[in-house]
């Protein structure tokens, strides 16, 4: 307790420190050093889905708009000067800055931001496009070099948003019409740094691009990634190989990290969106019963786990489908009334036993399919046997590699999965996506086929009014609990840790956003 | 001699023909999707159209006897074809992590050589005193102890008492020796450690079962100098199994360094192996089976030939 309360207090200062820090003048120069825990397969922004490409990505691209790290979810400029929408907010005009140049000196214009959009929306034969169908609404006109025009043919909440992924990197018309895979193995683009050197399984390298449309940035002179495995970040760090990790560390790794470098240790703590859920097989029986999913549910005590599991793994807030604290979320005293996140458990799981016995349950067995990954699917995955144990519940924990898993979960193989969400925004379209009938969505796992969920997502989709978009939201989330096809456990920690010299990056809750490096410098 | 090494050159084509064959089918039996883990590992809403056009583009959606013989093909020309997760040729992919591991099984080789010959020497020649016994417990606290576990220990051992840890990434020998060194020799001590324990009961026993012949007796009742016993009769026909033992552990360590290179962070050819299987990378896992075979029946060779210049009675043609 005394330690983790001089944890508590160093974090505290560190924060602190790291505000004062804010204010100091930034200084230019200087390599950052991070490590990077997985390695992109190829380069190519719009057929991917992973931080391992954003991660060192990020600082060669620039976006048409992009979400501000010290402001999240504000949506922000980057080759965007300025915007207007149309007063039925059907059409989005965007003013694109004049005199942005692409790393090989072409200039950049409103056509090489329509034929990235083209190659998003509609991707050429041979290229993989992996939102096609988020962005499918959507036509793009270039009227002349300095405007982009987005034209919905169907209403769609979350434009702005969804045009600010970091996934929707601006690549040269000229090229891809020349080659339109070329994203897949070269990086051109227009952002802070320009690329130096990728050694396959190593390392990646950039240095600044003195042609960056913003004036006096990058502050750095470049940057160089490690990629490492997971276990390697902290010996990384307090080895001095590097001076940070951005997706994210558990507790365990923030307490060794502080424990070793105290004063020159710079943690931010936050919500993430990410969360793990139970996905449960309703084509299998009995969880084709929605007294027995409803029970299942109802065993578990979140609000108990979220204060022994954040101890132990990155586990750590109780919430619904929607990120906790998120503006659309159900608030917390809406929460508890629905099955599963009752702060009386004991009374919970009395409910759910007569839950049970009512599908005619006794001497219930069934197996929990996970991925082996130790951090935090074995935690989530061993605390949820224990909690159906206690409702007299027996589980056999099945965990496979990933691609195993992902085998079983895709055929439908499973009675009860272990499956995460993680996207890059918060927005309820992109949120629900595991909630959703086969039908409508590919990873809609759990198999229901309850159209109900599938409308009142489209509803929200094309309503643009805020107020009216979040009452639809919450009715969606409180009828999804309530179905309980699938079900959160609890919702990620994230916890970045790095060394006190880096300055001027800041955590938003998704670990793809805010790695552009344009505004990051160092303290020394 | 010369008409040997053409005949076994010459196997070897059939050879790795059959381990070609028998692991493109092999490893499509297993379970899992390259396609979707590459698309979907990270949580990703996929359609399944999205799927189907990478699985054609990978040309994962031809009927598989068209897959196989474009990889026969493809093998004839010595091209082991594209890696399904990058893209890239796996034959660059292999020739990137080859340096490293390569360098690394020969440093562990010769740590073990210099550390279990002499040894293991020592042990044979003073039976069951503390000398013996002292090395008999060294090498088996080093067959006991996982390289892994004993890297780590290394690691901890450096971060804690030196607070230096060896750099990530590797530079060639030839470009900065030193700084090649200070990433390489801790995997290979820690490996060669292992390896040396091996080798050092192989030489042991061994030595002791050449002591007891004939002709070494008939060697110290003429009054030869043990010295000489030992180097014109003794060492050299110990030597031979130690030679299979090391020649074997060797191409073992090619590819076979596997948590090793997780522990000290070595992008060799252990790492490429594991991540291609979790990923399901069939045509790396190909090229790499088929390089780590053609490295066992080299090295299987070289013992061979190496046979023949420690025994001159072995008549190898």
């Amino acid at each position: 307790m005394q330690r983790l309360f001089v944890c508590a207090l160093t974090v505290g200062a560190a924060l602190a420190a790291t505000s004062a820090a804010d204010a100091q003048t930034p200084k230019r120069g200087g390599i950052l050093n991070f490590g990077v825990v997985a390695e992109p397969p190829n380069y190519d922004c719009h057929g991917s889905t992973t931080f391992a490409l954003v991660h060192p990505i990020a600082p060669h691209y620039s976006l048409l708009v992009k979400f501000d790290g010290k402001d999240y979810p504000k949506v922000v400029p980057d080759l965007a000067e300025s915007w207007t929408v149309a007063p039925d907010g059907m059409t989005y005009t965007f003013k694109i800055r004049i005199g942005v140049k692409f790393h090989d000196g072409s200039p950049l214009t409103a056509d090489d931001i329509k034929a990235s959009y083209d190659r998003i929306i509609d991707p050429p034969q041979g290229v993989i496009s992996i939102r096609k169908a988020y962005y499918a609404d959507l036509l793009v006109e270039a009227p002349n070099p300095t405007s982009v025009v987005f034209k919905l043919k169907n209403p769609m909440a979350g434009v702005l948003e969804a045009l600010a992924s970091p996934f929707n990197c601006i690549y040269s018309a000229k090229k891809l019409q020349e080659n339109p895979r070329y994203p897949e193995t070269q990086i051109m683009g227009s952002g802070a740094f320009t690329f130096v050197e990728h050694v396959k399984g190593s390392s990646w390298e950039g240095k600044r691009f003195e042609g960056y449309f913003q004036q006096g940035k990058p502050l750095l002179d470049g940057f160089k990634i490690f990629f490492v495995k997971s276990g390697a970040v902290v010996p990384g760090i307090l080895g001095g190989q590097f001076d940070a990790e951005f997706r994210g560390r558990n507790p365990s790794e923030r307490g060794q990290l502080l424990d070793k470098m105290k004063d020159n240790l710079t943690v931010h703590e936050g919500t993430w969106v990410n969360n793990l859920m139970l996905v449960f097989n309703t084509t299998r029986k009995p969880f084709d019963d929605i007294k027995v999913r409803q029970a299942l549910s109802m065993a578990i005590d979140r609000w108990g786990g979220s204060e022994a599991l954040s101890r132990i793994s990155i586990l750590k807030f109780v919430g619904g489908v929607m990120r906790p604290g998120y503006a659309m979320s159900l608030p917390e005293a809406e929460l508890v009334k629905l099955p599963g996140y009752a702060k009386d458990i004991n009374k919970s799981r009395d409910d759910a036993r007569k839950l049970l016995e009512a599908a005619g349950l006794k001497d219930f067995k069934f197996k929990l399919l996970n991925r082996n990954i130790p951090e935090p699917y074995t935690p989530a995955g061993v605390y949820s046997i224990d909690q159906w144990r206690r409702i007299g519940v027996a589980v056999e924990h099945e965990q496979l590699e990933t691609k195993l898993y992902q085998d079983r979960v895709a055929n439908g193989d499973f009675d009860v999965a272990v499956e995460f969400q993680a996207d890059f925004m918060d927005d309820p379209t992109a949120q629900f996506s595991k909630f959703l009938t086969k039908k409508t969505s590919p990873s809609g796992y759990s198999g229901h086929t309850d159209s109900k969920i599938d409308e009142m997502y489209i509803k929200q989709r094309q309503t643009m009014d805020v107020a009216e978009r979040t009452k639809l939201v919450r009715e969606m989330e409180r009828y999804s609990l309530t179905q309980a096809y699938s079900v959160p456990i609890l919702w990620w920690q994230r916890i970045i840790a790095y060394n006190k010299k880096i300055k001027g990056w800041h955590m938003t809750p998704s670990h793809y956003l805010w790695q552009d490096l344009t505004e990051v410098w160092l303290d020394q | 001699m010369l008409w040997y090494v053409i005949r076994r050159l010459l196997l070897v084509i059939p050879t790795l023909a059959g381990v070609a064959v028998a692991v493109f089918f092999l490893i499509r039996v297993m379970p899992g999707d390259v396609v979707v883990v590459k698309l979907r590992a990270d949580g990703a809403d996929v359609s399944e159209e999205t799927i189907r056009a990478e699985r054609k583009r990978l040309g994962l959606d031809k009927p598989l006897y068209v897959q196989f013989s474009d990889y026969m093909v493809g093998l004839a020309h010595l091209d082991l074809g594209k890696s399904l997760w990058t893209g890239d040729s796996v034959n660059k992919e292999i020739a990137i992590r080859v340096p490293v591991s390569f360098q690394i099984a020969v440093m562990a080789s010769i740590i073990a050589v210099l550390i279990a010959i002499p040894l293991g020497t020592v042990s044979a020649l003073y039976r069951d005193t503390w000398i013996d016994h002292s090395v008999r417990v060294l090498a088996v606290s080093g067959l006991a102890i996982p390289s892994f576990w004993l890297g780590m220990l290394i690691i901890l051992m450096l971060l804690m008492m030196f607070n230096w840890l060896p750099k990530i990434g590797y530079v060639s020998i030839f470009e900065d020796p030193i700084a090649n060194l200070s990433v390489t020799i801790w995997p290979a001590v820690s490996v060669g450690y292992r390896y040396a324990a091996v080798a050092t009961r192989m030489m042991r026993s061994a030595l002791l079962e050449v002591m007891r012949e004939d002709y070494i007796r008939t060697a110290r009742a003429k009054g030869v100098w043990m010295r000489l016993i030992m180097r014109r009769h003794a060492l050299r026909n110990a030597l031979l199994p130690v030679v299979t033992v090391i020649g074997l552990e060797f191409a073992f360590l090619i590819g076979g360094l596997v948590v090793t290179e997780q522990v000290f962070n070595i992008n060799g050819i252990g790492k490429l192996f594991v991540d291609a299987t979790t990923r399901g990378d069939f045509n790396l896992i190909q090229g790499l089976v088929l390089f780590i075979a053609t490295m066992f029946i080299f090295v299987n060779l070289i013992v061979d030939l190496l046979y023949a210049w420690l025994d001159p009675r072995i008549r190898l043609s």
